[in-house]
């Protein structure tokens, strides 16, 4: 096993002015090229988890944080922003908050720009991007004319341009349309592939989850509840009832049949499972 | 039966020049559910504005409730529909989830009896009785969403639009609000929803039409409109997963059948099981 690129131990976190602690003793590690899906209700403290990857909680937060959360090597509590910045790249729910340029050109090329690159690799590293996102030939718009889907790839592909080790996206397909969404899967697949990168994704979707996660943590009210696979984590019901958690629609045909009092030989997550594993009892 | 939506040759032009309806006709009866669906810039929230009057068509019309968009204020639009946004925040502004649903009958002039009954109704309605109270920002998106629908509901509208109503919502949230509407519709009344969630699309709406670069490129029974996957690709739309499968199935089920549920498939499959 390589060492992991994400080391989180006995973290607890409140809010400044607040005396609840909305994260409570979360352990888990992520080894270098995985990709970890993070799920759980509304409030769980998914998104406050992703800020604290990233730094950003508590350096430019704030509040009241214990145990300690070490990304490459690199303690987030302690490190300069802009330099685990280089490291760690952060995709933000709504994208409107992260976009500020005039064009969608330079919103992608900043993060690139301010790397100090040569002017050729910039624009290099930022073509690439806007190809990765399906956005060519959108350069010269500006970035709040673009429909909330399109604004959410121009957040990814500007975090994309500064290639860092690590990207961790918060609910990024949440306005995004099916095929859109599965793009942004297909991206983030490549990435990993490609760039060896490591994906931390915050998202409800558990279709994509069981196509494209290695492991899925699973957040509730403040604390990990589980975290496994996404075959482990699907069809573990009491997990799956606490957290509200949607299973996918194959998954939900296995347990309605299994309550008509059929049962498939194994529990599917992904569609052609489900098929094959139907075909086998009804052929 | 009447239509209580009449879109009539619809162009719509936006100020620098983007033409994002380029002539939309549809009829939407009293009572239907309909889902609207395409890529993301399809042109369907601006369809929605040009519904609610805060879009005025560049060319053609919009009717109603039998009243002409162009010629009626929004503030009078409002009482026939209510317009739910994809982001509840931006809706809500009162101290109060009582205020911010009675800030809407208060508008009518109604007398405070009335204005009560509504609010209460809604708050009913809703399930925020307890929350009444509350300061709106401090709820879950769950329960902030559901406010925004409170206060749509205590207009006593005849239709209700939501765009986008579970986009940053947790499986409990969506299906809260998805039995709103559902109860809403059962009451007789209309319901529009715009969604990426095409399993909800499938569950709920009767009526499913399909946007794509301005143009309608599908409008027919939600079941029709899944059955042609390929169409549905030019807008970036897949069928939910349970109906890609059912299409899979067909063979050995030997059945030519359009599967919009998970429990439709079920049945289907423990029926060929059996026998």
């Amino acid at each position: 096993m390589s060492k992991p690129v994400i080391e989180v131990n006995n973290l607890y976190y409140r809010y400044p002015r607040s005396n609840d602690y909305v994260l409570k003793d979360i352990n888990f590690s992520v080894e270098k090229g995985q990709f970890l899906a993070i799920t759980g209700e509304n409030g769980a403290g998914k998104t406050t988890l992703s800020l604290i990857l990233s730094g950003i909680i508590p350096q430019a937060k704030g509040g009241k944080m214990h145990g300690n959360v070490i990304v490459c090597g690199l303690d987030t509590q302690k490190e300069d922003l802009a330099v685990l910045s280089q490291k760690i790249g952060i995709v933000l729910e709504d994208p409107e908050t992260q976009l500020f340029t005039t064009k969608v050109f330079n919103e992608v090329a900043f993060g690139a720009e301010n790397l100090g690159l040569p002017r050729e690799e910039i624009i290099k590293r930022a073509k690439w991007a806007l190809k990765v996102v399906r956005l060519e030939g959108y350069e010269e718009r500006h970035p709040t004319m673009l429909s909330g889907g399109q604004k959410q790839r121009v957040a990814i592909a500007s975090a994309l341009t500064m290639r860092p080790d690590i990207m961790v996206l918060d609910e990024p397909t949440s306005q995004l349309d099916p095929i859109g969404t599965i793009e942004v899967f297909e991206v983030v697949k490549e990435l990993k592939q490609k760039y060896g990168m490591t994906i931390i994704m915050v998202t409800h979707k558990s279709e994509e989850i069981a196509a494209f996660a290695d492991n899925v943590l699973v957040i509730n009210q403040g604390e990990l509840l589980t975290f496994g696979t996404p075959k482990e984590v699907f069809s573990n019901k009491e997990v799956i009832k606490k957290a509200w958690i949607t299973i996918p629609q194959v998954s939900s045909l296995y347990l309605d049949l299994l309550d008509k009092g059929l049962q498939l030989e194994e529990f599917p997550i992904l569609p052609e499972e489900g098929v094959r594993l139907v075909k086998q009892k009804i052929s | 039966m009447t239509n209580i939506i009449r879109i009539q040759n619809l162009i719509y032009t936006y100020p620098n020049g983007f033409t994002a309806l380029k002539g939309i006709n549809i009829d939407i009866k009293k009572n239907d559910f309909v889902g609207i669906i395409g890529q993301n810039g399809a042109g369907k929230s601006t369809l929605l504005k040009n519904i609610t009057g805060l879009l005025k068509p560049t060319s053609g019309d919009v009717i109603v409730g039998g009243l002409n968009t162009k010629h009626t204020s929004v503030a009078r639009l409002s009482t026939k529909l209510g317009f739910v946004l994809q982001n509840p925040d931006r809706q809500l502004f009162a101290d109060t989830v009582y205020n911010e649903v009675s800030f809407g009958p208060k508008n009518l002039k109604l007398t405070e009896q009335e204005i009560n009954e509504r609010v209460e109704y809604a708050l009913g309605y809703t399930g925020l009785s307890s929350v009444r109270d509350k300061f709106p920002p401090a709820l879950s998106a769950g329960e902030r969403a559901k406010v925004v629908i409170a206060s749509v509901i205590a207009m006593k509208p005849e239709i209700i639009i939501l765009d986008e109503p579970t986009t940053g919502q947790d499986n409990r949230g969506c299906y809260q609000i998805m039995n709103i509407a559902k109860e809403f519709h059962k009451a007789g009344h209309t319901v529009i929803m715009v969604t990426h969630h095409m399993a909800l699309v499938a569950e709920y709406a009767c009526r499913t039409i399909v946007f794509c670069k301005g143009e309608v490129l599908l409008d027919g029974s939600t079941e029709e409109v899944f059955s042609q996957p390929e169409i549905l690709k030019k807008s970036y739309i897949l069928p939910p997963q349970i109906t890609q499968m059912g299409s899979e199935l067909s063979t050995v089920l030997n059945r030519k059948k359009t599967y919009l549920t998970v429990s439709d498939l079920s049945k289907d499959i423990f029926t060929r099981y059996q026998g």
